[in-house]
Order: structure tokens, then C-alpha cells, then sequence
């Protein structure tokens, strides 16, 4: 402990954990919130022609759970490039 | 050409296909029998998951449900996808980096213990046989139906198809088969969803298509239409749900930690090369998902259209073949209560008990004869929920060749999802039984040996449920889902997040999450079923969402007996710090 090389994993792994709660909370929010808590108040509103709330548990969770992995990927690989933990491609 | 000899052509041909591809791939080691030897390039392992993971019950029964559930049928679409979202940020990237073969090798690395090891084994065991005998359903209505021939052989035909490919090239053989088997199903999920699309709403994007206004009736949306016949039918409206919120809540919750929790998914990202490759696989494989998933709900609307336009108000003597073919497989019923000779199709259900029993003999207008009573509603129409996607482009009245399409998807969902379920109990057999716990001195080549045994006996097995089938399957899919939450979700979970997580709060976790998830179902499905209703269920959560709860207390049992327990060893907390990072 104290090192260098584990402050910067600590770093790393805090990082993580930091992206992965805020991508969590856009999951929990499309999918719990929107499509099922709040479906009745949503569904009031129109979105083309589905009821908001519809929309959200049928097709809109689903897109932005799709958007949400691809995200993460993208920050990941940001993140094991800065911090230098990425995987080579010799190794 | 007529659909059976179309369907024949399409069978055969991607059956060819499949074994070809077996033949091609054949694996020569345990590592490429297990894992595809970890060089899967992570496009084709997304495709493969979808394969793996879209089962005989997302192709042929999901729209299905939803077509009669209307909204809340959300709970399949939001669970079965939302899961991966679990698994590409909580579990996938870190499992790859422990780079082993099989959960159970997790579990008993992690809590370095033998008991949690077999008690994970005995999990992997239970989950997939029944699972897989669900898929064995979908290969016999496919077989019965299309071909005309015993559903006990059409069993056996795609016995010995997925026999052939798991037994010789394991994982191997399986990933690329399944590749295949993706792009068969999803093209005969899409090709249907389409050209009905384009009939009912001008849009060729079917997940736009229900949302569009209908062909010739500018200005009426086709939800608003369907909710309004619903309505007019005494029916749920289609965008009104029956489900309390609460059930809602937990049965998604419980589908999507079981998806993230489910062995056959999970052993998926061990066969890409590197940490990287595993998170965006996870993200490919929910692109392919979500292809069928978000078609899916406009399926099932299009088809509560048809069918009700199509059917409600048919005299039985002009009823189209599709509906005369079903009545003889025994999934579609009509019991006359008003002896009009004419299908009256209304809300609530049509006969008592719900699932039609057929006597021998027909009745005036020439409908099968009924031993059922009839119900108390004005509904005299039954329509099994499996055979709406199947189905439907011949209600639609769809040119043969894409019926026949659809038989070969519906038969690539089953088969794919067999293959990768018996694979990893084979696995669990030869690897976590044998080589780990009972004879750990057996060489490479015996363990083969013993991983192909292992995975004939399955597919014997699995066959054998599909000939045999117990009445319960139906009954038992909720386990599945309830016990991979409550039991492997956890405890992967914690042994990723907490280095303080030890052997002890793991087996006390499992084994009360696994014993409260297992007994409350056991009690409803079994013991008591006159009273699974919400009256009687724990804060109104239903069989089907309990595996939340379960996950809930599996949680609360390990982080209060992780407290009072000693730590785990450090080589384990070193292990735990590796698998953090990808290097």
C-alpha cells in the first residue's frame, strides 16, 4: 500500500466505480422510474403516436440500455488508456 | 410451393448449415471445448449471446404474451434486456479477467470452498435443465405443426442436430453455430414484422410502425385503435395494464438479475481474447437483442389487430385453414355458448378450466367437441399464447415462403439456446465435479471425455423432457430466473465489489436467498395453488418477482455475516484486486 503504482489503481478503480453509479442511475431511472413508478403520470403525454410512458417500458428503455453499455465501453477504454492498465495487444 | 414442402427446404437447409459448421470447428482441447480456446472475436460472441440467450420463449411465446398482456408485458422487454446492462458494468469485464471456465469455478475460487463450489454446481444443474426443457416445447409445437410429423420425433431430429455440434465441437462448435442461428432467427423475426408493418401502417420499421397511423385511416393512431377495439370487446385496453406496480417492479427487477445471473449467458464472455473485448461484446450482444425486442411489442400489436379484425364475428364454416390447423394441433378452441356458428371473441376467458380438454368428435358447425364448461364471460375464443408469432403471418395472409421462414427461426432460437445450456452442464460435470472435486488427477484427455459423456447424457436427457413432458415446465421457468437472482447474481456481485467478502457470508447468503426464493415458490405453484393471488402473496409480489426479494435477503445475510466472520485469506484479496483491473 502507499505505492505509486496502487494510489494510481485505487485511482482507477474509483473511476470505475463512479462512471458505473451514474450510468447505473440513468438504467434505473428509464427503466423502474419512466416504465413502471411513474407509467400512470407519463402516459398523460404523447410521444408520436404511443403514450409516454408506453413508449419507455416497450421501446425506450431498451434503446437507451444499448447506449448506456456502448458509453460505458467508451469511458472504460478512455479510462485503461489514462491510467495505463490497458490490455496489450503483444501480450 | 406448399408451406410444409418451403418448410422442409428451410429446415433442412439450416440444418445443413449448422452441421457444416460443426464439422468445421471441431474442438481438439478442454480450453476450445469449454471457452472456444478465448479467441472469439467479440462481434460474433455478441452474436452468438443473442443466439445463446434468445430462447424458444423471447421467439415464440414473448409477443405472444404481449399481444394478450398488452402493457404489462413490459416486464419481458424491460428484464430480458435491462440484465445486460448488469452484466456489461458489473460483471462481464471482471469475470473475463478471472479467466476461467465456468461459474462454479468462480465461486469456488472466490470463497476457496469446495461446498460453495458444489453448491453452485447443483445451481447450474437445476437452472438449465429447466430451461431446456422449455426449448423442447418450442422444437415440438415447430415440428407438430409445420411438418405434420410426431412432435416425439421432431424431438429427436433436433436431439440429435444439437447432439452432434455440442458433443464434437463444444464450445466451439456451438459459438459459431450459433452465429448462424442468430441470423436465421433474427431474419425470420424481421421479415414478417415488416411486410405487416407496411399493410397496417405504410412503415417498414415495425418498432416505428405501431406507434404510426393506420393504412387508409389517416389521422387514427394504431394504438389508439387497438385500444379502442379492446375497449369495444370488454377487453383490458391494450396500453392499460392489469399488473399492481409493485409486481411489476419486482418480476422486472427479478428478470433482469437473473439474466445477469444466468450461468449460460455469463460463460459467454469468457471465449473473447481480452477484458476489453468482453465489455463491448456485452454491448454488441444487446444491439442483436434489442433488434427482436423492440419488434417484439409491435408484433404482438399487429396481431391483437388481425386477430381481432380477422376472427371476432367469423362464421366456424368459412374459417381460414391457419384456423382449422391450429384447432387440430390443439391451440386454438371455440366452444359456441350462443349456437350462432359464429366466433365471438370478448374479454375475460372463454372456457373453464382455462386450457381447452378436447373429446373426440365435432360438433354442428364442425368445431373439435369440448369437455371444457363454459365460462361466465361472452368469450367463446381460446388462442394458446405460444402460437401467436407463428401464427401470424398466415393470419396476415403472408405469401408461404415467409411462414415457412419463421418455423426455421422459431427452430434456430430453440436449438441455439439448447446447445448453450447443455454445454455448460457438461462443463459443470467434467470441469467443477470431476476434474475439481472428485478426481482431480485426470488428464486433458480424459476430462474431454468425461465433457462429451456429460453432454450426450444431457442432450438424452433433454430430450427425453421434451418427449416426456412434465406438467410443470411451465410452472418451473419462473425458478430459473427467481434462483439465478437470489443465488449467483450476489454473490458474483459482492465477490467483485467487497474484498472484505468472505466464505462464510457467501454460503449464508446462497443458501437463505436460495431457500426463501425456492420454498415460496414451491408453496404457490405446488402446495397451495388456489391461493396464488395478490391477497395472499408477500407484499403483493408474485412467484414470478419474489427472486427479488431473495437477492435482497441474499445481500443482507452476507454483509451482516461478512461482519461478524473472519476475513478472507490474502491470496483472495489479491485475486480480487487482479481482477479490477484489465492489466
Amino acid at each position: 500500500m502507499g505505492s505509486k503504482m496502487d494510489n494510481d489503481k485505487q485511482a482507477y478503480w474509483r473511476a470505475n466505480l463512479w462512471l458505473m453509479l451514474m450510468l447505473l442511475a440513468v438504467w434505473f431511472f428509464v427503466s423502474f422510474v419512466c416504465g413502471i413508478l411513474a407509467i400512470d403520470y407519463l402516459n398523460q403525454f404523447r410521444f408520436f403516436g404511443y403514450k409516454l410512458g408506453f413508449w419507455f417500458s416497450q421501446q425506450g428503455s431498451i434503446y437507451v440500455f444499448v447506449i448506456l453499455i456502448f458509453v460505458y465501453v467508451w469511458k472504460m477504454n478512455r479510462l485503461d488508456k489514462q491510467y495505463g492498465v490497458r490490455e496489450d495487444d503483444d501480450v | 410451393m406448399s408451406v410444409q414442402l418451403l418448410t422442409y427446404i428451410f429446415i433442412g437447409l439450416s440444418f445443413a448449415l449448422y452441421i457444416g459448421i460443426a464439422i468445421w470447428s471441431r474442438s481438439g482441447t478442454t480450453k476450445e471445448f469449454y471457452v472456444a480456446g478465448g479467441h472469439v472475436h467479440p462481434l460474433a460472441n455478441g452474436a452468438a449471446t443473442a443466439a445463446d440467450w434468445m430462447s424458444a420463449a423471447s421467439f415464440l411465446s414473448m409477443a405472444g404474451i404481449i399481444a394478450f398482456e398488452g402493457a404489462d408485458g413490459a416486464r419481458y422487454l424491460m428484464g430480458w434486456t435491462g440484465g445486460y446492462v448488469l452484466l456489461a458494468l458489473l460483471l462481464a469485464p471482471y469475470l473475463r479477467k478471472f479467466a476461467k471456465y465456468t461459474v462454479p469455478d468462480f465461486v469456488g475460487d472466490r470463497y476457496y470452498s469446495q461446498a460453495a463450489r458444489l453448491v453452485a454446481v447443483v445451481c447450474v444443474i437445476f437452472i438449465s435443465f429447466t430451461y431446456v426443457a422449455g426449448q423442447m416445447r418450442g422444437v415440438g409445437i415447430v415440428f407438430s405443426r409445420f411438418l405434420e410429423v410426431d412432435i416425439n420425433l421432431g424431438v429427436v431430429i433436433g436431439m440429435a442436430i444439437v447432439f452432434f455440434y455440442a458433443v464434437l465441437g463444444g464450445m466451439k462448435g456451438i459459438t459459431y453455430t450459433q452465429v448462424a442461428q442468430y441470423c436465421v432467427l433474427i431474419f425470420a423475426y424481421l421479415v414478417p414484422a415488416i411486410f405487416i408493418s407496411l399493410m397496417l401502417t405504410g412503415n417498414p420499421f415495425p418498432m416505428l410502425g405501431f406507434g404510426s397511423e393506420m393504412v387508409g385511416e389517416s389521422g387514427t393512431y394504431l394504438l389508439d385503435k387497438l385500444d379502442g377495439l379492446t375497449a369495444e370487446l370488454g377487453m383490458t385496453a391494450f396500453t392499460e395494464g392489469n399488473k399492481s406496480t409493485v409486481d411489476m417492479f419486482f418480476i422486472t427487477a427479478a428478470l433482469m438479475a437473473g439474466t445477469a445471473g444466468l450461468p449460460h449467458v455469463i460463460v459467454r464472455f469468457f471465449t473473447v481474447p481480452k477484458v476489453r473485448d468482453a465489455r463491448v461484446s456485452a454491448g454488441y450482444a444487446l444491439v442483436f437483442i434489442a433488434l427482436l425486442y423492440t419488434t417484439a411489442p409491435a408484433v404482438a400489436a399487429f396481431a391483437r389487430i388481425n386477430i381481432i379484425n380477422n376472427v371476432d364475428g367469423m362464421h366456424y364454416s368459412v374459417a381460414p385453414e391457419w384456423f382449422t390447423k391450429w384447432e387440430d394441433s390443439g391451440l386454438i378452441a371455440w366452444l359456441d355458448k350462443n349456437d350462432d356458428g359464429k366466433i365471438q371473441y370478448r374479454g375475460g376467458a372463454a372456457l373453464d378450466p382455462l386450457k381447452p380438454v378436447f373429446e373426440d368428435g365435432r360438433e354442428s358447425d364442425g368445431q373439435r367437441s369440448l369437455a371444457n364448461a363454459p365460462s361466465e364471460s361472452e368469450n367463446e375464443l381460446y388462442i394458446d399464447r405460444d402460437i401467436i408469432v407463428l401464427a401470424h403471418p398466415e393470419i396476415a395472409g403472408l405469401p408461404n415462403w415467409v411462414i415457412a421462414l419463421v418455423a426455421a427461426g422459431g427452430l434456430a432460437a430453440a436449438l441455439s439456446t439448447a446447445a448453450g445450456l447443455l454445454l455448460v452442464m457438461s462443463t459443470s460435470i467434467s470441469h467443477d465435479l470431476m476434474k475439481k472435486c472428485l478426481m482431480p488427477n485426470i488428464s486433458e484427455r480424459q476430462e474431454l471425455l468425461f465433457a462429451r459423456i456429460a453432454a450426450a447424457l444431457a442432450v438424452s436427457i433433454a430430450g427425453l423432457l421434451g418427449i416426456y413432458p412434465p406438467g410443470f415446465v411451465a410452472q418451473v421457468v419462473a425458478f430459473a430466473f427467481g434462483l439465478a437472482a437470489a443465488s449467483f447474481f450476489p454473490v458474483i456481485l459482492l465477490g467483485i465489489f467487497s474484498k472484505r467478502m468472505n466464505r462464510e457470508a457467501a454460503i449464508a447468503g446462497m443458501v437463505t436467498g436460495l431457500t426463501f426464493t425456492f420454498s415460496y415458490i414451491v408453496y404457490f405453484k405446488f402446495i397451495s395453488p388456489e391461493t396464488n393471488n395478490a391477497a395472499h402473496w408477500l407484499f403483493g409480489i408474485s412467484p414470478e418477482g419474489i427472486g427479488t426479494l431473495g437477492m435482497l435477503i441474499n445481500f443482507a445475510v452476507s454483509l451482516f455475516v461478512m461482519r461478524i466472520t473472519p476475513p478472507p485469506p490474502q491470496e483472495v484479496q489479491d485475486l480480487v484486486e487482479r481482477i479490477r483491473v484489465p492489466r
